[in-house]
């Protein structure tokens, strides 16, 4: 515009005095916020990035294959067939003859040891699998891919650097040697590892897997939803439908929202005082590990559910109070089921966190070494990350790996509960 | 009475004393969390015709509209006194059932509130949870009823399934007005209707309520003067939460009794 406006004009090229001072701060705030967001995924993928280079390569295990010899005099001496000699027999022995056929230069007891100690001890139960399902096997002679042991395992991922000393690793050099030998015969082949999906806990890391933890945690959850989504529901649609505003009411309202900033830990201590030793329920069962978990996910639920009946508009309710529906009727019909997106985003998001939930497990005892994969809601258990926690205090090497492996499995879990929660929450989202 | 005396009471100045009442309100008072919103409000329903409700904003024509179906009852800090009557019957009295009051005086609203459902089951919703309905037929005649004496029928009828939600707001109005009366109420109130629809959808509604006067007992709260005088039998003018002046509508918009009726209707206040 020209200079014949009045003068209190702002001209919108120039703009005010201060524009130029606006525009740094401007600038200024937004480089602060990509600086931010910046320093938060790097962090992320950096944390990413060392799990998944840990933990991938324990997805795949090393096997080797060795001429096995059913031979009828280690298995079935007396020649019953009875199921119950077959499976007293040690099959450890028949690998063992196996290796010392291979290695026929092993002769000294210190250098057989160390043959011995190329194959698993699992070895020897998944022969046994073998010969129970199959008693034919009995007097042939079979090639058979073996589990490694966890050192040759780590040999062959690269994972123990052969630089070091002989002294110094896990591995001697006539082990070395074997598996070289092996690997340049073709007898040695990295699989995918099926039981780490499909085994409880183990002392032998190439034998541990995620499946007793696992269903512990799922156990727990299924406890947890059972309490929580029903108790969180209905206290938050009374406290937001039908409840007088007083201040009781305010001093509930106080505590739930208290109770959601309660370490977890605290409830395991309260766990332990009142349903072990009060209730005496059983010790490290998903049935205690539920209840525990279920108090701590409720003011998650109860929180959110309220927000969500409270985004419900009142005109919805007015309109259905007005054709004569009773309170129950209204609530029932119109203001939980709009509500319902919104309660169950809540509540998927309060499972994540109950399962991902570690400390108040270990004050229950769930932090047990559980082989055996529960069955029930009393077995026993213990829960993912509590398999996380226990797996990254174990000493052996090859843990490490199945430790992140661990971790990527709860991950996904994780990820996959929240993207329950956001497709929901798009899906039914109501406009009105 | 021994009540305060109001500024100017209206008495049972009547015109058209022959009408059976529907409804009648007396010495009404109503108390929102102890602020008094109406002073001592006494009124009579003639039966089968349209008594507009008008007066400056904030002045309680909505507050005593949901008296008269207890609306009020889910405001908290409310407070109702007085005696309102349905058919000679005190619906504050001990023992009345509200739902049952609800179901016999039906509520229209000023913004449409259809239940995000489809235009079917908004319709009946009201006459399910009543039990109107012995089986599928009878309710489909029920909803083909309802939405037809709305006048929405034509419009909708290739899309009974679609949301509610979906119509446009002249559309959704008339879908509550058949919400409304599918479950048969003796009376209907609406607040202000017509509040956000266009002339012509405004005029479909008038026209509706001129036609829905046969069967039911219009009571509505309306901002407009010339929707008062066109559609209304009779015109009730709220001041402050005082009711200023009751009577026909045609001697209260000729003949005002009241200087404040008067100034109001002429704009000079409101
Ligand atoms: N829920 C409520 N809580 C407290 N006070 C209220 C409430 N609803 C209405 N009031 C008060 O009661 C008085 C009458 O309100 P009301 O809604 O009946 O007015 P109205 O005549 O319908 O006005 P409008 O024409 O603007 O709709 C107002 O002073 C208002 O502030
Ligand atoms: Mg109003």
């Amino acid at each position: 515009m020209t200079e014949t406006t009045s003068p209190k004009t702002i001209s919108l090229r120039k703009g005010p005095a201060n524009l130029a001072r606006r525009n740094k701060a401007e600038r200024r705030f937004r480089l602060y916020g990509v600086i931010a967001i910046t320093v938060a995924v790097a962090f992320l993928g950096a944390l990413l990035l060392t799990i998944f280079s840990t933990g991938i390569s324990a997805f795949q295990q090393i096997y080797i294959a060795l001429n096995i010899e059913y031979s009828s005099g280690l298995i079935d001496p007396k020649g019953t067939k009875l199921r119950d000699d077959l499976s007293r027999a040690d099959y450890q022995g028949l690998v063992k003859q196996s290796l010392r056929d291979a290695f026929p230069k092993a002769r000294k007891r210190r250098a057989k040891r160390q043959l011995y100690k190329l194959i698993s001890n699992g070895a020897g139960f998944d022969l046994r699998e073998k010969v129970l399902a199959d008693p034919s096997l009995i007097g042939q002679k079979k090639t058979v891919w073996l589990l490694a042991s966890d050192d040759v395992d780590m040999m062959v991922k690269g994972k123990i650097s052969l630089e070091t000393s002989a002294d110094n690793r896990r591995i001697s050099d006539n082990q070395v040697l074997w598996i070289r030998a092996l690997a340049a015969d073709g007898r040695l082949e990295k699989r995918f590892n099926w039981r780490f999906f499909t085994s409880g806990d183990s002392r032998e890391p190439e034998m541990a897997g995620i499946l007793s933890a696992v269903m512990g945690s799922f156990f727990s959850l299924t406890v947890c939803l059972m309490l929580a989504f029903p108790l969180g529901v209905m206290t938050a649609t009374y406290l937001e439908e039908f409840a007088p505003k007083n201040r009781w009411t305010d001093i509930i309202e106080i505590n739930i929202n208290n109770l959601a900033a309660v370490p977890s830990i605290v409830f395991g201590l309260l766990g332990l005082a009142v349903f072990l030793n009060f209730f005496e329920l059983p010790r490290s069962a998903p049935l205690v590990g539920g209840i525990v978990l279920a108090l701590m996910t409720l003011p998650t639920i109860i929180i959110s559910s309220r927000a969500a009946l409270k985004a419900v508009p009142p005109s919805i309710r007015e309109a259905a109070l007005g054709v004569g529906a009773s309170p129950v009727q209204t609530v029932a019909h119109h203001v939980v089921p709009l509500a319902m997106p919104g309660i169950l985003t809540g509540t998927i998001i309060g499972m994540a966190q109950a399962l991902g939930e570690t400390a108040p497990l270990l004050m229950i005892g769930m932090v047990a070494f559980i082989v055996d994969v529960p069955q029930s809601f009393t077995d026993p258990a213990t829960a993912l990350p509590v398999q996380i926690f226990l797996w990254a205090d174990s000493p052996e090497r090859a843990f490490l790996e199945k430790t992140s492996a661990a971790i990527m499995v709860l991950l996904a879990f994780l990820i996959g509960m929240n993207l329950l929660a956001v497709i929901l929450r798009k899906k039914f989202e109501k406009r009105w | 009475m021994t009540s305060i005396t109001t500024a100017f009471n209206p008495a049972e100045t009547d015109v058209t004393p022959a009408l059976p009442t529907c409804m009648s309100a007396e010495g009404v008072s109503v108390f929102y969390s102890g602020n008094q919103a109406l002073f001592d409000i006494g009124l009579n329903i003639p039966a089968n015709r349209v008594t507009a409700l008008i007066g400056p904003s904030g002045c309680g024509k909505s507050t005593f509209l949901r008296c008269l179906n207890r609306m009020n009852d889910v405001i908290e800090g409310c407070r109702v006194a007085g005696r309102i009557t349905l058919d000679g019957e005190n619906i504050y009295a001990r023992g009345i059932d509200v739902v049952s009051l609800r179901a016999r005086v039906g509520m229209v609203f000023q913004k449409p509130n259809p239940f995000p459902k489809s235009i079917y089951d908004n319709v009946a919703y009201g006459p399910r949870i009543h039990g109107m309905a012995k089986n599928r037929e009878d309710l489909d005649r029920i909803v083909v009823k309802s939405l037809k004496r709305a006048g929405l029928f034509d419009e909708v009828k290739d899309r009974l399934q679609a949301p509610g939600t979906s119509l446009s707001g002249g559309q959704q109005q008339r879908l509550c007005i058949a919400r409304a009366i599918a479950i048969e109420p003796e009376v209907i109130l609406m607040d202000e209707p017509c509040s956000a629809l266009d002339p012509i959808a405004t005029a479909k509604v008038e026209e509706l309520i001129d036609e829905l006067k046969e069967r039911y007992t219009i009571i509505m709260v309306t901002h407009s003067m010339q929707q008062a005088a066109r559609v209304s039998q009779k015109t009730a003018f709220f001041h402050l939460g005082y009711l200023v002046e009751q009577g026909d509508t045609e001697q209260i918009f000729t003949n005002p009794g009241d200087e404040r009726t008067e100034a109001y209707i002429t704009g000079r206040i409101g």
